[in-house]
């Protein structure tokens, strides 16, 4: 319980230092060519990880079950330009009929 | 040229559309085992929506919440960036900046950046930044609620509703070959890491590496 306060503290002040930082530094000092670059990449990096551990982790075991079915109708909505609202409950949605059956 | 007015309203409707889904973020949270109060206190204080699906993600999946919050602080780092682009726009003093930094966000620093007049940039971001933070809280708040009232969250869907709002997060940066290739090397290396290492280290570890490897490939070097 503690830990978990611990890290809403670490990532709410680690957020707002990062946002804050931006607004006050000069702009020459993060105009290194390898420093924009890698920020570009962090986002699609990460949530490539995060999709895949959400999709497939079950602890530190790896399976396959009704989620990957509502991601690839999630996958469909995006590709059909459904707004993200609606997309994501209509995964869910998929996900909650699938293990009724 | 644009009237001050329609700047307002376009704001106004992108503060609309985002701040909605807080009510995802709220059910997800508290889905995940967080409380009401830390999930309402996540959207009023952290307010960049990626790192606290990020966060309440890998608290989910059981990992340390000190790596959830290194990840979310990881997906926070374009927001320095964002800050550096509009910082020439806004003309902040010292004060103005710490009242301001708190609204640089992807949705505020789109609206406002692109604007010809330093004052349209200021409306734009301004009117974006707040109508998505009154929003995604009051909507965190009724998706916490409701989340927590409906019991166990597998039997909603709400665990694969979360992958499905990572990938919508991620969909704008598949549009780029290299934006596929970081995604998917992220994901393999994560998969991989799974059953080797403890809940969250092959989120950090899969994203480090892919963008890694994203930082050496050029595009044509390869066949």
């Amino acid at each position: 319980m503690t830990a978990l306060w611990g890290g809403i503290v670490v990532m709410a002040v680690g957020c707002f230092a990062l946002k804050y930082a931006g607004l006050s530094v000069p702009e020459r000092v993060l105009q290194h060519p390898l420093t924009v670059r890698a920020v570009e990449l962090i986002p699609a990096g990460l949530l490539g990880a995060l999709i895949a551990v959400q999709v497939f982790a079950d602890g530190t075991s790896v399976q396959v079950d009704a989620r990957l079915l509502a991601l690839g109708v999630a996958a469909v909505l995006l590709a059909l330009r459904v707004p993200f609202l609606p997309m994501v409950v209509a995964a869910a949605l998929v996900a909650a009929l699938a293990r009724q059956l | 040229m644009t009237s001050d007015r329609s700047v307002i309203v376009d704001s106004l409707g992108v503060g609309l559309a985002t701040g909605a889904y807080g009510v995802s973020f709220g059910a997800i949270s508290t889905s995940s085992g967080l409380s009401v109060l830390q999930t309402c206190l996540i959207s009023l204080l952290v307010f960049t929506g990626a790192s606290q699906f990020a966060f309440v993600g890998i608290i989910a999946s059981g990992g340390n919440p000190l790596t959830g919050s290194l990840t979310a602080i990881l997906l926070g780092s374009r927001n320095l960036f964002y800050g550096v682009s509009m910082a020439p726009k806004l003309e902040l003093t010292p004060a103005q900046r710490l009242a301001t930094a708190h609204f640089v966000i992807d949705e505020s620093t789109a609206m406002g950046v692109t604007r010809p007049t330093r004052r349209q940039a200021r409306l734009g971001f301004y009117w974006t930044g707040i109508s998505i933070f009154v929003l995604w809280n009051l909507s965190t708040a009724a998706g916490a609620w409701a989340g927590n009232a409906i019991g166990d969250p597998r039997t909603y869907g709400l665990d694969a509703a979360v992958g499905a709002a990572f990938l919508g997060l991620l969909w704008p940066r598949l549009a780029s070959a290299k934006g596929r290739l970081v995604a998917l090397v992220g994901a393999a290396v994560a998969l991989g890491l799974v059953p080797l290492t403890s809940a969250g280290m092959p989120i950090i570890l899969g994203g480090g590496a892919a963008v890694l490897l994203g930082l050496l490939w050029r595009p044509g070097r390869a066949s």
